[in-house]
Parts: C-alpha cells; structure tokens; sequence
C-alpha cells in the first residue's frame, strides 16, 4: 500500500456510469477500506444504457445498476448531479461543479463519452442518445412522427432503425460510407442486417452526406432532400477527455492510459469510453462497449485499491435488431477464416491469425442463438484452433476448450 | 402446491449442459452438470428475464446468454454483474432414465 493512505481522502471517482460504478464495486470488493466517493454529473441514479435503444411498450425502461441499499452496504458515497470542474495534482483535489471540492489520494477519470453532433447548419437540433433523457425525448416525438431519419448506420443508428420501424415510423438511414456498420461488423453480417432492414421498408443510403438540417428534414449534398419530422443524429462519441487534458495529462482521442490503466500521473487512473488504453508497443486502443466499461471499470477498481491488474479482456458486443442478435469478439476485422454455418441462419465468422490461433469472432442469428459459440470463442482466443473442426456444425466447439 | 413433475429423460441434456423446461406458464432450467448431477432453476435471467437456455454451462457456473451475468446453478448464487438477484432453485431426483423436479 502507498505511503499515502495514510491521508485517509481515499478513492474518488469522477463519472458515475457503468464503469465508475463498477470500479467502487471492485475496489471495495478487493478489499480497500478507505473512503470511495462516486461523482457522477447526471441526476438519476446510475442506470444501464444499453436498454435505452430498446424500450418495451410502456417506453424506456429505466435500469439501476446498483440501489442506494447496495451502495449503503458496500460504504460507496455517491453524489448524482455533480460534475467535477477542475484536477489540482499537486494538491490531490477535485474541485466540483456545486462549489465543494474532494481530496483524493487515488482519483479515476470514468467520464465516458457524450455524441458527435452533426456540424452541418442545423445540425445541432438533431436528436442524440447518450441519456434516459435523451431516449425519451426520441420516443416522446416518435409517438407524433411519421418520417424519421436518421444520420449514421452504425449500431446505435440501426438499432434505432429497428425500433422505430417496428413502431410503424418511415425510417431511412444516411450513412456517409459505402456501407451500414463499417466500422465493427464483419461486411458479411452488416450485409444480412442491411437485408433484414431492407425486408421491414427501411430505406439505408450510402455513400451520402448532409448538407443541412431543418425542422421538416435533411437535405442532402447532392441535392435531394427527405423529409422528416424526427431527424436522430448517431454519428459515434466522442470521449470526455478534456477535464484530463487541462491537467495535463496526455490526451488524444481519449486520456492514455497504459495496460493497468494508469495514465502518466500514477496516482489517476482511466477507464471505460473514455480510456485510450496501451494494447501492444505503439499501438493504443479506445472501446465504447458497455463490457469494456464494466470490464475496464473492474481493472481499474483492482488498481486504485493497490493491485497490479492488467487489461486484457478482449472486447465483446451485441446488438439486437428485429428478431436478430450479433455479437462479436476481439478482433474482427478483415476477412473471416472460418464460416461456421449452423442452419436457419445462424452462422459464425471465426478469425484466426497467420499461425492458426484465434483473434476474433462474430455471430448472427435468430435470438440468442450465437451466444454459446461467440461466449466459447471468447475463451479460445489467443489459443491454436482446427479451423475443420470451427466450421463443422456437428462438433459441439467446447470440446476445443478442454484441448486449448 | 409442489410436486414432482417428470421434465425429461437425462439424456435429452448433455454433459456440462442445460436444457429448457416449460411446464404451465412457467419456464425453467434443468441442467446436467460435468459430474453426471442434474439441478433445475428458474429459466429466466434475474437481470433481463432473458432466457438461459441459450447460455454456456462452464463446470456449475450457467453464463447468460445476452450480458454475460453468472449463477451457480446449484445454489442460484448470482456470481456475476450484472446479476445480483439470485436464481430460485428447485429439488431435483433421477429414478431410471427419468429427471423429475419438484415445482
């Protein structure tokens, strides 16, 4: 244990998400007995986002991660509606947006990613989703639409898509790319995804941009324009670095942070969308998933209580549109190496390295219907697999487990 | 009032699997652990009421299929986060090739 635990200010975390809250868990949880204190800049208690794209009949529904009981228990302070303004490091202190300030003695930066907005004339009165708000504010004007677009085909856009179309709005997709979710879905799936949108009367344009919004649409750059009363902007995050950035910490594309998630300062560490993280010499890498979060917030939590964990928990997803689910893990990009084809249109991209082990994988079918495999392959990546016995739909693949 | 129900034969589940039961309106679990044992659980996630039947079975923890929460299936312990409300758990006997469960 450092020397200055004896200072007793303890943990402060700055961001009350997923991660943040998930750190306080697992320090308290590896035995730290300081004092953790949990800011977060939003009123509600801390809730799961991922529902927020996926609301029920009765709208958003609205999922604590943890209850004030649980917090109680576990000796965690949280003030909601507090965001932190300022770092001095040489004083160890917070300063807070309410006028207070919090002494730390290990401080971690949780504080995530908020949306990209368009930077088009009118582009700032599209709709974002980050927020509960945020959510049912798009829902609220969906229920008096019939036209929405929205800008940008990656996973929150389409997954938007999917419910808004089901709810019986027009929908069509722009998407500056040449195709839907470039960016972390093998081309194989994106394209059965852009199929199945295709199937429900989405419409999904590529390879356009926008040249501006107003409140009846979006006109195009090349001209025409679609009408809306509902246009959504879900053009990626960017994450909150700034608040490390003024304190001096290296910041690009997020706060840097090496493979135990300590940023230059070894006294702060970084964790969840906000983190650029030390994947290899050279090579950082920033995830916006909700397991990175938790699984980020964990190592971070470990840390902060005086461990030496390091990250390397390879990125999983999922997303649900219609009655399909995708799920992807570690690296996917590329082409696949196997294509494990388990009838009814469920399949399986595997991805392996030039020496035969496994880097990634990606599923999509019916339900729930990939996750046993992809959930096997996370465990298998990194090792050696027979690529005959990946792509025969008979072997049951945990036998590779045992062998691995 | 519970009573044994006979669910299935105890190879309609594999080793180190799990198997979805329905009886009325409700749904279960049953699973058949890598030491040959069979346990039954309430068949949904206490997290998304997700069901468990397409999750991974690893020793006697069940994974859920959609976010990854654990239970040990012979307890219903949430193991995990997201979960933190346990499984309901449910009596299990074999008599022959028959797996019943009191429910």
């Amino acid at each position: 244990m450092s020397s200055s635990k004896s200072r007793m200010a303890g943990i402060v975390i700055i961001g009350a998400g997923e991660c943040g809250i998930r750190a306080a868990f697992a320090a308290r949880d590896a035995g730290y007995e300081g004092a953790i204190t949990v800011v977060g800049d939003e009123q509600a208690l801390p809730y799961e986002r991922p529902p927020l794209s996926k609301p029920d009949a009765s709208g958003v529904v609205e999922k604590p991660i943890t209850s004030p009981e649980i917090l109680s228990v576990k000796a965690i302070h949280l003030k909601c509606g507090v965001s932190a303004t300022a770092i001095d490091r040489n004083a160890q202190v917070v300063s807070l947006s309410d006028g207070g300030s919090l002494s730390y003695d290990k401080l971690l930066l949780a504080t995530g990613a908020r949306p990209r907005t368009l930077t088009c004339p009118g582009g700032d009165g599209a709709q974002v989703l980050r927020t509960i708000e945020d959510a049912n504010a798009i829902y609220a004007a969906a229920e008096n639409a019939t036209k929405v677009v929205i800008v940008g085909g990656g996973l929150i856009g389409l997954e938007l898509a999917a419910e808004l179309r089901t709810r019986g709005l027009q929908v069509t997709v722009v998407e500056a790319g040449p195709r839907p979710l470039g960016r972390n879905v093998p081309e194989r799936l994106a394209t059965r995804l852009a199929a199945k949108h295709h199937e429900e009367g989405v419409s999904i344009l590529c390879g356009v941009h926008i040249a501006s919004c107003t409140d009846r649409g979006v006109e195009l750059e090349d001209g025409r324009f679609l009408q809306a009363d509902l246009v959504i902007a879900a053009v990626g995050v960017v994450p909150n670095d700034a608040l490390a950035g003024s304190t001096g910490l290296t910041v690009e594309n997020g706060i840097w942070v090496d493979d135990q998630l300590m940023t230059d300062d070894p006294l702060i560490y970084a964790a969840g969308d906000c983190a650029t993280v030390r994947a290899s010499e050279g090579i950082y890498r920033r995830y916006e998933t909700w397991q990175n979060a938790q699984a980020q917030g964990e190592v971070a939590g470990r840390n902060l209580a005086g461990g030496d964990v390091r990250f390397d928990v390879p990125v999983w997803f999922w997303s649900d549109q219609y009655d399909l689910g995708l799920q992807g893990v570690g690296d996917t990009s590329g082409n696949p190496t196997v294509i494990r084809a388990l009838g009814d249109g469920v399949e399986i991209l595997f991805f392996l390295d030039g020496v035969g082990a496994l880097v990634g994988a990606a599923g999509l079918g019916r339900g729930n219907a990939v996750a046993k495999d992809i959930k096997i392959a996370q465990r298998l990546i990194g090792a050696r697999v027979d690529a005959v016995l990946l792509s025969d739909p008979a072997q049951n693949l945990k036998k590779m487990l045992t062998a691995a | 009032m519970a009573e044994w129900i006979d669910a299935c034969a105890t190879n309609d589940i594999d080793e180190e699997d799990l198997i979805r039961f329905d009886h009325g309106d409700r749904t279960f679990a049953i699973y058949r652990s890598p030491n040959d044992e069979f346990f039954c659980t309430d068949g949904l996630c206490t997290h998304e009421q997700v069901h468990l039947e397409d999750g991974l079975v690893m020793d006697y923890v069940i994974e859920c299929p959609k976010h990854n929460g654990q239970f040990d299936y012979r307890t219903g312990e949430a193991k995990r986060a997201p979960v933190c409300v346990n499984l309901g758990t449910y009596p299990v006997k074999v008599e022959g090739d028959r797996v019943f469960v009191e429910i």
